[in-house]
């Protein structure tokens, strides 16, 4: 037993050393001003910002939203077919995230540019140009399209799970596709859903590329802010931890509440 | 009794590209019958009840439920439950939940389901189990919630899909009879799939005998056993000895190197045709009281009675006897004339005509194989009538036949395996001798004694 458990001695020096210490200096730089003295000034000046950060947790929403609409069909669709179509559609779920987030970024850029390609297509219809890029709706678009995947992997693998005679179970006892969707589907595969949304919610509500490229000056989101804080003319360390402390609590607190979500329904069901 | 059709499938066919499931399949189901589809797996007797119960669409055929036709009617609009094979219950609901289902989608008053649920788990003995959940059941008992799920919104008809399968044999045995009861209680139409010949005759009012997508026999468990159409029928149900015989007229039948009587009519004369001699039906007696006389090559103690092998005239009989003998031991063999049951031969012939082609000088070919004969009077073009014996057909692994075939079915017939062939590519069936036992619905590879086949012109003329 000793031996294997020297095995984990490598990753329990990682995580002290980038993830327990860098958390630690988070929140000990939350409350603490220029000087080095112990503060609560940080933290309340996040109230200034409290727009920022409805923003961001409402488009984040809004993209986890249409990431389930669009992810739970697709995942359901997969899940039904056979083997080798799974794996090939998969396989194009996929596909994009081989290629690094800033690249795939940038060619939402060209699409939707003024300039663009989806603009110039328009125009020979006689149509448009139409502003697209630095709206709300490209961050959102920036958002599914990137996290899309996170959403479908695990539906997928909880609804592939569920064995075919027990839809067909539901249907013989008199169930339409609505009914077997709302009193089998659903609940069954609650798990995927929980575990899909908040793979999407997550980094969505905390994103900077997405909201810097698509967005624009205008749509600045949490992440920026928080950014701006290390990386801007105006370094303050301070007040970016505090930020970052702050999304966080946010983001343990709604896992918290869905998590709770799952046990209360989910008890007993996993075999 | 209500002496009507509740449920009839007429020439109902299915196909997944070349393999045909079901081959024009025409069946009726009387109300209030028990009717057990029986055979072997890939016998398509669990399509048949997915196509009763709409879960698969058949190519062709049409099916009728109480005089109406019903071909594309979706499952939750069929008056019918089903039993699933691995039950199939909700995971995520507890038992009376999960019986509730089928009334509360069809927004039956809370009062009334309750009333309902409660009354179908004391029919299924599972009073007090309704707050638990499924999952933390025994197979038996998720087994009766199926059961009590499917019953609690009274089907006309309920299908099981072999329901006992996943039961050890004691539970089994149990709810074999804990079902008929049910069935008999609530007088319901119970369309019951099994593999399990023991099951088919100890639960059902009408066995439907299937196998390579066709049925073999409809009957009462009594007919099937002591009547079977056919020498598959005969070996798949019960034990048997099954014989190659031929019938030499009305009530005589001659095997084993003997003329029998029989009580047998109607075969032709000189046809061959398949007997079968069921193990109880055939006496030990002292050989100056037999008919014939073999010497014991096995005995193995059954509990209620003895299985003995006994070799005679080269064929292998099984015996069964509440006396043991001994191995090695001669003695006389003893049934009645009505003990022999005659059947049509399965196959066409008791031998094979192949039709071949003469495609260079002393060359023929047939099947897409050739092989050549000297002094073949023939000349390039000829069309051949080709007889190959049982006996000069060889079974081989797949990669050294000179054909791949399909195994359709292997009977002992006492002193070789029986196997019937089919080669998808050339459709052609073929009979064939054999002292191996291989797996009957796989590949196997064949070869033929070239030397001994005998060719023949087509239209009939000269032998060579």
């Amino acid at each position: 037993m000793k031996g294997k458990k020297a095995l984990a001695l490598p990753y329990v020096v990682w995580s002290i050393a980038f993830v327990l210490i860098p958390l630690a200096l988070v929140l000990f730089f939350s409350f603490t001003d220029k000087e080095g003295n112990f503060t609560f000034e940080n933290i309340l000046k996040i109230g200034k910002y409290s727009s920022i950060f409805v923003k961001s947790i409402n488009l984040a929403v809004i993209a986890t939203l249409i990431c389930f609409l669009i992810g739970y069909p697709l995942a359901y669709i997969i899940s039904r077919s056979r083997e080798h179509v799974q794996r090939n559609m998969l396989l194009l779920i996929m596909l994009p995230m081989w290629m690094n987030f800033l690249l795939r970024t940038y060619g939402w850029m060209t699409l939707l540019e003024n300039e663009g390609i989806i603009n110039k297509l328009l125009s020979l219809i006689g149509l448009g140009p139409f502003q697209m890029i630095n709206t709300q709706g490209a961050v959102v678009l920036g958002m599914v399209y990137n996290y899309l995947p996170f959403m479908v992997l695990p539906l997928y693998s909880i609804l592939v799970k569920i064995d075919k005679s027990i839809i067909e179970a539901a249907q013989d006892l008199g169930a339409n596709g609505f009914k077997v969707l709302i009193r089998i589907l659903l609940p069954m595969s609650l798990p995927g859903i929980i575990s899909g949304v908040t793979m999407v919610f997550v980094p969505s509500v905390s994103t900077f590329i997405i909201s810097r490229m698509l967005g624009g000056g205008s749509n600045m989101l949490i992440g920026d802010l928080i950014e701006t804080q290390f990386l801007g003319g105006n370094y303050n360390p301070y007040l970016g931890s505090a930020l970052s402390l702050v999304l966080m609590v946010v983001m343990l607190l709604i896992m918290a509440v869905m998590n709770s979500l799952e046990e209360d329904d989910m008890e007993g069901m996993l075999v | 009794m209500i002496d009507e059709k509740l449920l009839e499938l007429k020439n109902i066919s299915l196909s997944y590209g070349q393999d045909c499931i079901l081959d024009h399949i025409n069946l009726y189901i009387k109300d209030r019958e028990f009717v057990t589809l029986l055979g072997p797996s890939g016998c398509g007797k669990t399509t048949t009840l997915r196509i009763i119960g709409g879960f698969t669409e058949p190519d062709e055929g049409d099916i009728f439920f109480e005089g109406k036709r019903i071909n594309g009617l979706p499952p939750y609009k069929r008056k019918l439950n089903t039993v699933f094979q691995r039950y199939a219950l909700f995971p995520h609901l507890n038992v009376f939940e999960n019986v509730a289902f089928g009334l509360r989608v069809s927004k039956i008053p809370k009062e009334e389901i309750k009333k309902r649920v409660m009354k179908m788990l004391e029919v299924v003995d599972l009073k007090g189990f309704e707050k638990r959940r499924v999952t933390k059941l025994s197979g038996g008992q998720q087994q009766r919630v199926a059961i009590a799920r499917a019953l609690v919104n009274q089907p006309k008809v309920l299908l099981l899909d072999e329901p006992l399968g996943a039961l050890d044999l004691k539970l089994r045995k149990e709810m074999q009879i804990e079902l008929k009861r049910i069935q008999q209680q609530l007088g319901i139409t119970f369309i019951y799939v099994t593999h399990d010949q023991e099951e088919a005759l100890s639960m059902s009012d009408t066995i439907v005998v299937m196998k390579g997508g066709e049925i073999q026999q409809i009957g009462t468990p009594q007919d099937v056993y002591n009547e079977p159409k056919n020498a598959f029928v005969a070996d798949f149900i019960g034990e048997s000895n099954i014989f190659d015989a031929i019938m030499v007229k009305d009530c005589l039948v001659h095997f084993s190197g003997q003329d029998f009587p029989c009580v047998d009519k109607g075969f032709g004369e000189n046809k061959p045709v398949d007997i079968v001699l069921r193990p109880e039906d055939v006496e030990l007696v002292a050989p100056e009281d037999s008919i014939l006389n073999g010497v014991v090559t096995s005995v193995v103690f059954k509990g209620v009675h003895f299985e003995m092998n006994v070799k005679c005239n080269g064929l292998d009989w099984t015996i069964h006897s509440t006396k043991g003998h001994i191995v090695g031991e001669t003695v006389g063999i003893r049934f009645e004339p009505d003990d022999i049951h005659i059947m049509n031969k399965m196959f066409k012939d008791a031998t094979n005509f192949l039709e071949g082609e003469v495609i260079e000088e002393n060359t023929v070919t047939f099947l897409g194989i050739s092989f050549k004969r000297e002094n073949l009077p023939f000349s390039i073009g000829d069309k051949v009538r080709l007889e190959i014996s049982p006996d000069n057909i060889k079974v081989v692994s797949l990669d050294h036949g000179d054909l791949k075939v399909y195994l359709e079915s292997l009977i002992y017939k006492g002193a070789y395996n029986e196997m019937i062939v089919y080669s998808m590519e050339h459709d052609t069936e073929l009979i064939l001798h054999s002292m191996l036992d291989e797996q009957v619905a796989t590949d196997i590879g064949i070869q033929f004694d070239f030397p001994n086949i005998v060719i023949a012109p087509l239209k009939g003329q000269t032998e060579v």
